[in-house]
């Protein structure tokens, strides 16, 4: 480590501040870092293992690959809409991999690497952005709730949960994901000081991409995130977040913290996001050329890969077999959002009570005989063109894609 | 069998609960040793402890939210939110998390949570304590609404709704806390709790109502039946869902049908029970469905309460309207 991990109480420096009287950044704020963007290691740390590094370094390229698949099928038209991870593999990876299995996860929505780490399976992600499921997978069985889209609101459930792995006496560890956007919903600061109230067992992760959208960081807020965290009880850590190695060690760190009893922590990775927000965005808007090239170079895949290099760490049958296993990642998406097929409605009036109420029976009939009637037109059907709700019934089918429209 | 009033028999039915479900917290502001400020809370905290009965920061949205975490978990959370009129800020956590991780994960994510919430006006209170939202969480998915109007409703209704193994919001007028009533803590008697009960039976109109309302209506009644005028009087108990089977079989036997609710008219609850009504009751109706509701006004001051708000005579007004056809 070049620098202390332990950023809290460190707010009497001046801030520098932009033009705009926005703030930049505490200048005695240096996030931890271990790998350099040139792929030089700071120091020897021993358990930077050859092991260690190539094992991140796997799960960084599957989720970037995943990445790329998810976004060439939204381009396609095959997903409603994507949210790259593309520059935050090594905050999320980094992070995940130090926890355990049984350590619950709350993300917010773009946390592929996470669900990729807990053995949430492609298609299990791509489920709700091919739009035909609201969470692809079992929460429970992967200590992975399900994707927040609201900014924050997750973060008071994982204070709640950890509550209740209190209450239940185990040394589990929540982890919540959040962006520098939702630091500034209400929910994040309920969540940091209730937390800090009742020393719940959870760990708030900060990936600052810099971005909410269009909207830039030092428009979110007149302080480094990181040191909101003091102010509310809690233990908080700055980390490079595109440095794998330095988020694992300093997540390891919180988590020891907490662990141990020591309450609830924050970690601030400082990272990027190299993409748009979301397919539907367009970012040469709000951010020029240069900026996106500077944060390029410290792409947090390609310095693990020079310190691979360097470090004679990657033979040629580990790279070979990580291309193939990229590969067949690729062939797994693609046919998997194609395997999803059509729809059908009336699943989901059994799934919004614990018992279907009368209301959702008497509408789940009556569409059930919407359909039914459909299907009769379709027998009489003379082949002229659909004009007609039935017509279009018809039409969606023909095309594969139900009658749920 | 006891007389309690409808704060006692709430609070019987959460020790209760404590009683019988381990996982069982209540959470909110004030509940631990001051009883809550309607004192419905009253005792637990001292024989449950402070872990079971917590006292919370005072954030609406993360009594809501850190509930949702614990039934994640696998607890089973009552929250009281102080006050109708400070559920807003839980609004979102409500209505965007709760109601809906049911369905969006299929099946996989119950949250058993229920949030008792004081309703209404009538005791003389300060903006922001008197409130009618219940509309706004009825028209969520995923939500059950329910409203208690007496003691042992307020009890078995309770106790019922923390079995129901969904996300209920319980709401209790506050003007009848005090009310008194015969309390039986025999679950086995109790009616389901998502079904509408005639209250009062009658021939010549029905009159439909929830909450603080049906002491209302029934008091009405009785002065209707001194001139003559049979109401049947029912009470809704469940908003969401919406139990109107007893409602359309009394409306085809009385061919009329008011329908009272403090909260104002305008897309409230009964325009929903009004549409519904004449939908299923067309041919039976002599006379329009009517309303009398609070006025589309915010609430008033509390010295204006007496005049806004629904009274006897407000619905006998209704009646011989309704009767005038």
């Amino acid at each position: 480590m070049t620098q202390p991990t332990h950023a809290s109480g460190s707010t009497s420096h001046q801030l520098a501040r932009e033009p705009s009287g926005a703030p930049l950044r505490d200048p005695g704020d240096r996030p931890a870092q271990i790998l350099g963007p040139d792929g030089v290691l700071a120091g020897a740390p021993g358990w930077v293992t050859p092991g260690l590094t190539r094992d991140l370094y796997r799960w960084m390229r599957l989720t970037r690959r995943l990445d790329a698949e998810a976004f060439a099928l939204q381009r396609h038209g095959e997903l409603g809409i994507w949210a790259q991870s593309l520059g935050q593999e090594a905050a999320q990876v980094g992070s995940v991999t130090a926890l355990r299995p049984a350590d619950y996860v709350f993300p917010s929505y773009r946390e592929h690497a996470a669900c990729l780490v807990r053995g949430v399976s492609p298609s299990q992600i791509l489920a709700q952005w091919r739009g035909v499921s609201g969470c692809g997978w079992d929460p429970a069985a992967r200590h992975l709730h399900a994707y927040t889209v609201v900014l924050g609101a997750h973060l008071p459930h994982a204070t709640g949960y950890a509550m209740g792995v209190q209450r239940d006496g185990t040394d589990e560890v929540v982890t919540a994901y959040f962006g520098d956007g939702a630091s500034s919903q209400g929910d994040a600061n309920e969540a940091f000081n209730w937390a800090a109230t009742c020393s719940a067992p959870v760990l708030f992760f900060c990936q600052n991409n810099q971005y909410a959208i269009s909207t830039p960081a030092s428009l979110q807020m007149r302080t480094p995130i990181h040191h909101r965290a003091a102010g509310f009880g809690l233990r908080s850590f700055l980390v490079d977040g595109n440095d794998v190695l330095a988020v694992h060690e300093v997540t390891r760190e919180a988590v020891r913290h907490i662990r141990s009893g020591g309450g609830p922590a924050f970690v601030e990775a400082v990272t990027y996001r190299m993409g748009a927000h979301t397919s539907s965005d367009d970012p040469t808007r709000y951010r020029d050329q240069a900026e996106s090239d500077a944060w390029q170079a410290k792409d947090p895949l390609s310095r693990v890969e020079k310190l691979l290099e360097a470090q004679g760490w990657w033979d040629q049958g580990f790279r070979t077999a990580l291309d193939a296993e990229c590969e067949a990642l690729a062939v797994e998406v693609r046919s998997a959002v194609r395997g999803f097929g059509p729809v059908e409605l009336d699943g989901l009036f059994d799934q919004v009570y614990a018992r279907r109420t009368a209301l959702l029976s008497s509408e789940k009939a009556a569409y059930a005989d919407l359909v039914a009637g459909f299907l009769d037109e379709e027998v009489d059907d003379d082949g002229g063109p659909p004009d007609s709700l039935a017509g279009q019934a018809r039409t969606a089918r023909a095309f594969g894609v139900g009658v749920g429209r | 069998m006891s007389r309690l009033s409808l704060s006692a028999a709430l609070n019987a039915g959460l020790r209760q609960v404590l009683e019988e479900d381990p996982r069982a917290i209540v959470m909110g502001e004030d509940v631990g040793p001051l009883g809550g400020v309607f004192r419905v809370t009253d005792g637990l905290s001292k024989d449950f402890g402070s872990g079971r009965v917590i006292d919370t920061p005072l954030a609406e949205s993360s009594i809501v939210g850190t509930a949702i975490g614990l039934a994640i978990r696998g607890y089973h959370p009552i929250c009281e939110i102080q006050f109708d009129g400070f559920v807003y800020p839980a609004f979102n956590q409500i209505v965007s998390q709760l109601a809906k991780m049911r369905a969006r994960t299929a099946g996989k994510v119950p949250l058993p949570v229920v949030i008792r919430i004081p309703c209404g006006g009538g005791i003389g209170a300060v903006e922001h304590h008197s409130e009618s939202n219940e509309a706004y969480f009825a028209h969520t998915a995923g939500l059950r609404v329910v409203i208690c109007s007496d003691p042992q409703s307020g009890h078995w209704m309770l106790r019922q709704a923390m079995a129901c193994g969904d996300p209920v919001i319980f709401y209790e007028p506050k003007r009848r806390y005090w009310d008194k009533g015969e309390v039986s803590s025999d679950l086995t008697l109790a009616p389901a709790f998502d079904r509408a009960l005639v209250a009062r039976e009658g021939t010549d109109a029905t009159v439909v109502c929830y909450g603080g309302m049906v002491a209302t209506c029934l008091e009405a009644a009785a002065v209707a039946e001194g001139e003559g005028r049979s109401l049947e009087v029912i009470d809704l108990r469940s908003l969401s869902p919406l139990d109107l089977d007893p409602v359309c079989a009394s409306v085809r036997r009385t061919g009329r049908c008011l329908v009272v609710h403090e909260a104002p008219g305008f897309a409230g609850l009964g325009a929903e029970i009004v549409s519904g009504v004449t939908e299923r009751c067309f041919y039976h109706l002599e006379a329009p469905v009517l309303r009398v509701t609070g006025f589309d006004l915010p609430y008033p001051p509390a010295k204006y309460e007496n005049q806004y708000l629904p009274d006897a005579d407000r619905v006998l007004d209704a009646v011989d309207k309704l009767l005038g056809f």
